[in-house]
């Protein structure tokens, strides 16, 4: 890996976002989205250094089980219940570069499907030893992992029997304001994942098989938890060689 | 055939739901302990430089109501227009100043609020300096793909009527969707998601 410890900053700006690949904003089939979407057209240009530049957090933001949702809600000596699982990792760009540094948030319900959240009405009950927050930040090459348990799927007022498939959600910070993302993952094998009016905001079906992630059975720890395996990858950017060169730069 | 171009697709984004204030401001709905205090809260120090701003609104969606859900972040260059990020080539920026926030609008009257610095102007691409703004990206239940804009500020009408990206908005009522109202120090930027006043938004 002798290319990465002499390489600089990258400075380019962002390659445009595939808007064909990620979801439009109006979905109809997800109904919060009728009233929540833009009707005209959004405003393109080439990214400024207002969105090639983006916030970075250092490892000291980090607590000892921000990455351990199993425990960092949990008194001590007990410990959340349900599947206990490792969700690990790569964060990598659209060229393949892995992205370092890279602040790493999620949050999920409980193993019966419930959320911590005072808007949440769903009867299945809260886990007095499960908060269901975590944060971690990429290494060196990018990778993350963290601990939990699997959540268990729940109904929501969309239609009239709509359930979501056991998901995870991700918030993604990459290197630039641009590269912002927050997404979702799901489990490899749920056949809840294909009728789910909000994975099916996504058309087309490729974008939507990169949300789902496998069994990783070699990383899977005997007798105490299996993995899944999450790659996420952020906007590439250009590199700076023939950019104009901004004041100063 | 010619070769692969071997780029990756970026992972799809999705909508962050409900209860993204579980995830990314949980201190703030009411789950203690786990952090000692949630990320974005706190943008100035009593050593940053610059002007002390205060900037608040709401996200409101096509019939005008105000999202109680949604969660707001900032980014923005420092008092000398330079940003506290790795990619800044331009110079050191001020430590004192994070130049990002995040607020949810979780309030009774949905209202995100900022304690801030009013930045320094930055150059555009081909160096024309652009007016002093700062960089919004929303997200929240229903918005499948986080929508970026940016907020400019009614006290700089000759800078913002040279700014290279305002210049590009081609129906000229719809700048003053993009430029907050009030006067110093305390400025109001309203989200219109929808509609007659709908916000212009970014792909950037």
């Amino acid at each position: 890996m002798s290319d990465r410890a002499d390489r600089k900053p990258e400075t380019g700006a962002f390659f445009p976002r595939d808007r064909n690949w990620h979801a439009p904003a109006l979905t109809p089939g997800y109904k919060t989205s009728v009233l929540r979407s833009p009707q005209k057209a959004l405003l393109s240009l080439d990214g400024t250094i207002s969105e090639i530049t983006g916030p970075v957090f250092g490892h000291s933001i980090l607590g000892d089980l921000d990455n351990d949702l199993i425990h960092n809600f949990a008194k001590p000596g007990e410990s959340a219940i349900g599947e206990r699982i490792i969700v690990h990792g790569r964060v990598l760009d659209e060229r393949g570069r892995p992205v370092p540094g890279a602040l790493l948030e999620f949050w999920q319900a409980n193993a019966g499907g419930r959320y911590r959240h005072k808007k949440e009405s769903y009867l299945a009950a809260l886990d007095p030893n499960f908060g269901g927050c975590g944060r971690t930040i990429t290494d060196e090459e990018g990778f993350y992992s963290f601990r939990t348990i699997k959540p268990g799927p729940y109904p929501w007022p969309n239609g009239v029997n709509d359930w979501r498939p056991a998901h995870i959600h991700f918030s993604v910070f990459g290197h630039g304001f641009a590269q912002r993302l927050i997404t979702q993952m799901y489990f490899e094998g749920d056949p809840m994942i294909w009728k789910c009016p909000i994975v099916n905001t996504i058309a087309d079906r490729r974008a939507i098989e990169q949300l789902i992630a496998p069994l990783d059975w070699a990383n899977t720890i005997p007798m105490d938890a299996r993995a899944y395996k999450f790659d996420i990858v952020l906007r590439g950017r250009r590199s700076t060689m023939f950019e104009n060169r901004m004041e100063g730069n | 055939m010619v070769q692969a171009l071997g780029y990756l697709k970026e992972t799809a984004s999705q909508t962050a739901g409900p209860y993204v204030h579980i995830g990314l401001t949980p201190n703030f709905c009411g789950i203690g302990g786990v952090y000692d205090a949630d990320l974005g809260t706190t943008m100035v120090s009593e050593h940053t430089l610059g002007e002390r701003i205060t900037v608040s609104g709401r996200v409101l969606d096509g019939t005008g109501t105000p999202l109680r859900d949604a969660l707001v972040e900032i980014w923005q260059a420092d008092a000398a227009g330079l940003h506290n990020s790795p990619s800044e080539m331009r110079g050191a920026a001020d430590p004192s100043f994070s130049g990002w926030g995040r607020c949810p609008t979780g309030a009774e009257d949905g209202v995100f609020r900022f304690e801030t610095i009013k930045p320094g102007r930055v150059p555009f691409k081909d160096g024309r300096p652009m007016a002093p703004h700062i960089t919004f990206w929303i997200v929240a239940r229903g918005i499948n793909i986080g929508l970026h804009t940016r907020m400019y500020f009614p006290d700089e009408a000759e800078a913002n009527a040279a700014d290279p990206l305002l210049l590009r908005v081609e129906h000229r009522h719809r700048v003053a969707t993009l430029v907050a109202t009030g006067s110093a120090p305390s400025y109001v930027f309203d989200i219109h998601l929808q509609g007659e006043k709908e916000t212009v938004f970014l792909d950037i």
